[in-house]
């Protein structure tokens, strides 16, 4: 009975953020609602005995990518009362796509009831003396070691692809070398110099006397 | 009725008084934290620090408490009110949060979940969100500024605190706090712990957990000589007030992970009597204190970093060492045949 009280607790606030993230008119708002809808789902995972990907969730998903978002929408200058103003006119492409997700839906369920060894493989028990964590590791990194290892891949890439797109070497900044800072000695950088009374510095390494 | 009782109702109760207790506990000892901060602080620059309330000025906390209370809370105009108002509350509560799963003694937790570390690991990064929404809902110039700072901040360090956790965890085995200080019970008391086999580890995660809680040397986010307070610009009164308590409680959570993970939670140094009939929370605690004071005295000698320059150290500094201690690590478990602990 908790179960299923938390159950709808969690189903209904994710339902209703992520509604709310398309229906608030500050953006940040928006992204804020995205988080609890995440948060919830993570619950979700919790309440199914997915602690590990529970709490997967909640660092990659609302610690790091979603932070980026705040950040961007954060950095934004747009008007957006204006920029609601013809939001309806997408409505055609919002529907489109809400309707090939929901075909995508009906054929994923439709798979469930019409083989019958797709739910078996889905939800394969796993074996009470395994934590949850051990026994993703165990199939991640043996079954499908070579995705796992492909994905990690396609990732570097893409992320190579984006600091060689964005990375411009200004010729004017100046640049802190560290290595050269730490090696300086005082001989390097200092010079006693007796002045001599009423005649100054005279021209030396640091400049010329007026 | 009895069967409703005691299926439902008493495990609530339970839950709900180790919680409370949990909580009475950890904030008079944040008070206590506060003070001993500023006596510290004091002490290293030659000064007295807060002697006045009280003997010592032991009650100081409690008098600031009462001050900031009974101060009015004041709400800029221009300012995104609810965001504004639900920033300090869910910087405070997300620190509190992270108690749950702490163990300071065998069996003295809240709750012993199997996946603590990472419990632990998603609030500290959920901590971000407080400093950021304070920041943009405030509409003010120095508040924005610290709150982008902030998110790229506490991203950063997260990376290479999240690759010292890992090596912790490869050596213990679990994501289990309790079993982690279990794998550092043996023969040799403190020369067991993870702090010597782990030991640059150790540095890395005493430093980034100062940046992770925006402690100086890295207190980029609230630096009073370049944007007044930083994010907590706008807050005054009991808003201002959550922000110094989920501030000082995540540093005691950073104090006590550092006890657990490397410091041997509550075992006792000295695996022998009488050492060991000394109740092992005593021990907890003395190590979290040490974790404190050495923050303090960070704070107190050592001067504020460029932003360059702390990106430049959570980047190209902690990362790739972490990331190489990670791999070296898991060669030498697998292959060296060095047995750490309670390593299987």
């Amino acid at each position: 009975m908790i179960a299923a009280v938390f159950f709808y607790l969690f189903a209904g606030f994710c339902v209703a953020s992520a509604f709310m993230v398309i229906a608030s008119k500050n953006p940040v708002h928006s992204v804020l609602y995205l988080i609890l809808s995440f948060v919830s789902a993570s619950g979700l995972f919790v309440l199914m005995g997915a602690e590990f990907l529970a709490m997967i969730l909640i660092v990659v998903y609302v610690g790091a990518v979603a932070v980026l978002f705040l950040f961007v929408v954060m950095m934004l200058d747009v008007d957006f009362a204006e920029l609601k103003q013809g939001a309806l006119q997408y409505l055609p492409i919002g529907l489109l796509i809400g309707g090939i997700f929901l075909a995508e839906l009906f054929l994923v369920v439709g798979a469930w009831v019409i083989g019958p060894g797709v739910p078996q493989a889905i939800v394969a028990p796993i074996s009470k003396t395994v934590s949850n964590t051990e026994a993703i590791g165990l199939v991640l990194y043996t079954q499908y070691v070579y995705f796992f290892q492909a994905a990690g891949m396609i990732l570097l890439v893409a992320m190579i692809g984006a600091i060689v797109l964005t990375l411009r070497h200004k010729e004017r900044v100046r640049r802190q070398n560290i290595a050269e800072q730490v090696a300086r000695t005082p001989a390097m950088s200092m010079e006693v110099i007796k002045v001599r009374s009423g005649q100054g510095l005279g021209s030396n390494s640091f400049g010329s006397n007026p | 009725m009895m069967e409703f009782f005691w299926t439902y109702l008493w495990p609530v109760i339970v839950i709900v008084a180790e919680s409370l207790l949990m909580l009475v506990a950890l904030l008079v000892a944040v008070a206590y934290v506060l003070y001993a901060d500023r006596k510290i602080w004091a002490a290293v620059q030659l000064r007295r620090g807060p002697n006045v309330v009280g003997p010592w000025g032991l009650f100081q906390s409690f008098a600031d408490l009462m001050k900031f209370v009974l101060k009015e809370p004041i709400i800029p105009s221009s300012a995104n009110k609810g965001v504004f108002l639900l920033a300090p509350l869910i910087s405070c509560v997300l620190a509190l949060a992270a108690w749950a799963v702490i163990p300071v003694n065998i069996g003295w937790v809240v709750t012993d979940i199997n996946v603590g570390v990472l419990y632990i690991f998603a609030i500290s990064s959920l901590m971000v969100y407080g400093i950021i929404m304070a920041g943009w809902a405030s509409n003010s110039k120095y508040a924005f500024l610290a709150a982008v700072r902030s998110a790229a901040q506490m991203v950063s360090y997260e990376v290479s605190i999240g690759f010292v956790i890992i090596t912790v965890l490869l050596c213990a085995g679990s994501l289990n706090l309790s079993a982690i200080v279990q794998a550092q019970d043996g023969p040799y008391g403190a020369l067991g712990w993870y702090w010597l086999p782990l030991f640059p580890m150790f540095v890395i995660f005493f430093v980034s957990a100062l940046a992770e809680t925006n402690r100086p040397p890295f207190d980029l986010v609230e630096a009073e000589s370049e944007l007044v307070a930083g994010f907590m610009v706008e807050y005054g009164s009991s808003l201002y007030m959550m922000f110094m308590l989920g501030e000082y409680v995540a540093i005691c959570t950073m104090c006590a992970m550092a006890t657990i993970f490397f410091m041997g939670g509550w075992l006792s140094p000295i695996p022998y009597a009488p050492f060991i009939w000394v109740p092992g929370v005593v021990w907890f605690v003395l190590k979290a204190v040490f974790f404190f004071f050495l923050i303090s005295m960070a704070k107190a000698m050592v001067p504020r970093y460029r932003y360059d320059q702390l990106m430049r150290l959570g980047w190209k500094v902690f990362l790739p060492l972490s990331l190489a201690m990670v791999a070296i690590v898991a060669t030498v478990l697998q292959y060296g045949g060095v047995a750490i602990g309670a390593m299987k």
